[in-house]
């Protein structure tokens, strides 16, 4: 036995967790598969099995098309912004600036901020009555209007300006670690040539950034689908539901509305969606290094 | 004195403004420009938390978002801290913080104590199936958590835990496997080999070539993943709003109850004091060891 154990000592070591992450992980999500197969209300119940029921009424429950939806809507938008923008500042702070730390600090330390932090200061930052469109207002605009927090359908901006505030340091980290990548005689060649440093950055120096790219897209579309403080802080997901996401209305019906079967299948669609986006990345990731 | 202009070039050695250079600092001041309004949006609300958190209610309502307060007063984190009420108790915000320390700290050590023997593990002892295991452990880094929910609520209940601090910190431990195993292997690969082989040849065991060789070789990656689990569990939502209730409730459900309740009158200083506080202690931390945190949330998002 103790030959044994000292022999093992590494697979020893590692099976506690192993066996955790076997039965809380891929145990509880065969669980959470199951139970979306059967018509659970308050508690799980396993005999009662209706088959694909739960997924037909979920794309059938209109708030779920609302979420649904959001997440594309949300997640296209924040995406874009986020990568666009984050590029941008990371160019500029890699101008051999002063100050230089100075400024990645202040984009970046939104990112220590919980979800649920940014979405109470944004949500005070967009109150009609007294935030920034007040401010506008005091300064003359008086026509200025920034209604996303009551408007249906302007409430997605919202949720991606304060999304972009909390993401965008990390983004703008990961770009300027690759821009920092690049090699420097890049730069003086095109010096040489008298070839702007605009086209530099566009024809070369960006698609050398694809990996940063790629990776930045699948973090950004992981935390997507996650998406959930951000939502219950700032929003609530109205007003009515309009900006509610997946994991919004999984909580809800597992835990409010004890619809445990309708939120179990709205839980397995999510993790379909995370595999959607991870095994082509994956695959791409693996044939690149083979 | 009359500016130069494009038409009336000077030669570049008696004056400094050449067209070429009067072009080059146009480009710097809008650079820099930009990078104002950058700064301006990032550290804008931060500023507008705090000033807003020392005003008083009628200051608020006046309006004036980007004023200093006239009269500051501390009130507002007075009663943030001690006096707000959260649910049916008025007691601030002093009980959740405290419930949220002793959830965090517990759960980071062991949750970094676990993942630093596991990558350890997996990265100097390998054993035929290291790499699956390595794999089957850090995919649950893409779970989305949604989907174990359930299960866990009524395993904490069979348990007796469901409500409880400690079955908080069972839970963060637990789903912190992955990526602490996955930060430690990957940095725990770095460590020459010929270090353990000459160890275990001096007849060292499995555990003394960690605590006196490994460890001592990797104070930043427990900084980093210290850091990392702690920002993480602090300022964890999903799993405080399912299973605690409002005694055993973390920082971020009380303050989504204190902002968010509809009953009474809203008191937006008291409400952005105890946003502040919130946010405070890993704000702290990003501005005590920002190079390790900054770190730990890429190390945390690239994979290995």
């Amino acid at each position: 036995m103790r030959r044994f154990l000292q022999r093992h000592v590494s697979q020893v070591a590692l099976s506690p967790s192993l066996a955790l992450i076997a039965i809380f992980l891929y145990g509880f999500i065969a669980y959470t598969a199951a139970v979306s197969t059967t018509n659970s209300k308050a508690f799980p119940r396993f005999d009662n099995f209706v088959g694909l029921e739960q997924y037909w009424r979920l794309f059938h429950t209109p708030r779920w098309h609302v979420a649904f939806t959001n997440m594309f809507l949300f997640g296209g938008l924040f995406l874009l912004i986020t990568i666009l923008l984050g590029l941008l500042i990371a160019i500029l702070i890699d101008q051999r600036i002063r100050a230089e730390s100075f400024f990645r600090s202040i984009v970046m330390y939104p990112m220590a901020m919980s979800f649920v932090v940014t979405g109470i200061i944004w949500q005070w930052l967009l109150n009609p009555t007294l935030g920034i469109e007040v401010m506008v207002h005091q300064l003359g605009f008086t026509s200025f209007r920034l209604d996303w927090l009551t408007n249906p359908d302007t409430v997605i901006w919202a949720l991606v300006v304060a999304a972009f505030w909390q993401g965008c340091g990390l983004v703008m980290a990961l770009f300027l670690a690759g821009l920092r990548g690049i090699d420097e005689d890049i730069w003086k060649a095109a010096a040489v040539d008298g070839i702007p440093a605009w086209r530099v950055y566009v024809f070369i120096v960006i698609p050398m950034l694809a990996p940063v790219f790629l990776t930045v897209v699948v973090l950004l579309s992981l935390s997507i689908v996650r998406a959930f403080d951000l939502v219950v802080a700032l929003t609530n997901g109205g007003p009515g539901v309009s900006s509610d996401l997946p994991s919004v209305f999984m909580f809800d019906m597992a835990f409010r509305r004890t619809n445990l079967g309708l939120s179990a299948a709205s839980a397995v669609v999510m993790l379909g969606t995370v595999l959607a986006i991870l095994i082509p990345y994956l695959y791409v990731e693996t044939r690149e290094r083979a | 004195m009359p500016a130069p202009t494009d038409a009336t070039p000077r030669p570049a050695r008696s004056g400094w403004l050449t067209p070429r250079r009067s072009k080059a600092m146009l480009k710097r001041a809008v650079l820099y420009l930009l990078l104002a309004v950058v700064a301006f949006f990032f550290a804008g609300p931060l500023y507008i938390l705090l000033s807003t958190s020392f005003k008083t209610m009628p200051e608020i309502q006046a309006g004036g978002l980007m004023a200093l307060p006239h009269e500051p007063t501390v009130q507002p984190w007075v009663t943030a801290w001690g006096e707000a009420c959260i649910g049916i108790t008025c007691g601030g915000l002093k009980g959740y913080f405290g419930n949220s320390m002793v959830m965090a700290i517990p759960a980071v050590l062991i949750s970094v104590m676990i993942g630093a023997i596991n990558g350890y593990a997996l990265a100097k002892w390998p054993f035929p199936g290291a790499r699956f295991v390595f794999a089957a452990l850090v995919a649950g880094n893409f779970v989305p958590f949604q989907v174990v929910l359930a299960p866990v609520s009524v395993t904490l209940r069979t348990l007796g835990l469901f409500g409880s601090v400690e079955g908080l910190i069972l839970i963060h431990v637990i789903y912190g496997i992955p990526i602490t195993t996955m930060l430690f292997r990957n940095f725990f690969l770095s460590v020459p080999n010929d270090l353990i082989k000459a160890a275990r040849i001096d007849g060292a065991g499995f555990f003394w070539i960690f605590f006196r060789i490994v460890l001592p070789l990797s104070p930043s990656v427990i900084v980093v993943a210290l850091i990392l689990q702690f920002t993480g569990i602090w300022n964890d939502f999903l799993f405080a709003v399912s299973f605690s209730n409002p005694s055993s409730a973390p920082m971020t459900v009380a303050l989504n109850n204190l902002v968010n309740s509809n009953f009474g009158v809203k008191e937006y200083n008291v409400h952005m004091a105890a946003t502040v506080i919130a946010a405070a202690p890993t704000l702290i931390l990003y501005i005590l060891l920002g190079r390790y945190f900054l770190r730990g949330m890429t190390a945390g998002a690239v994979k290995g």
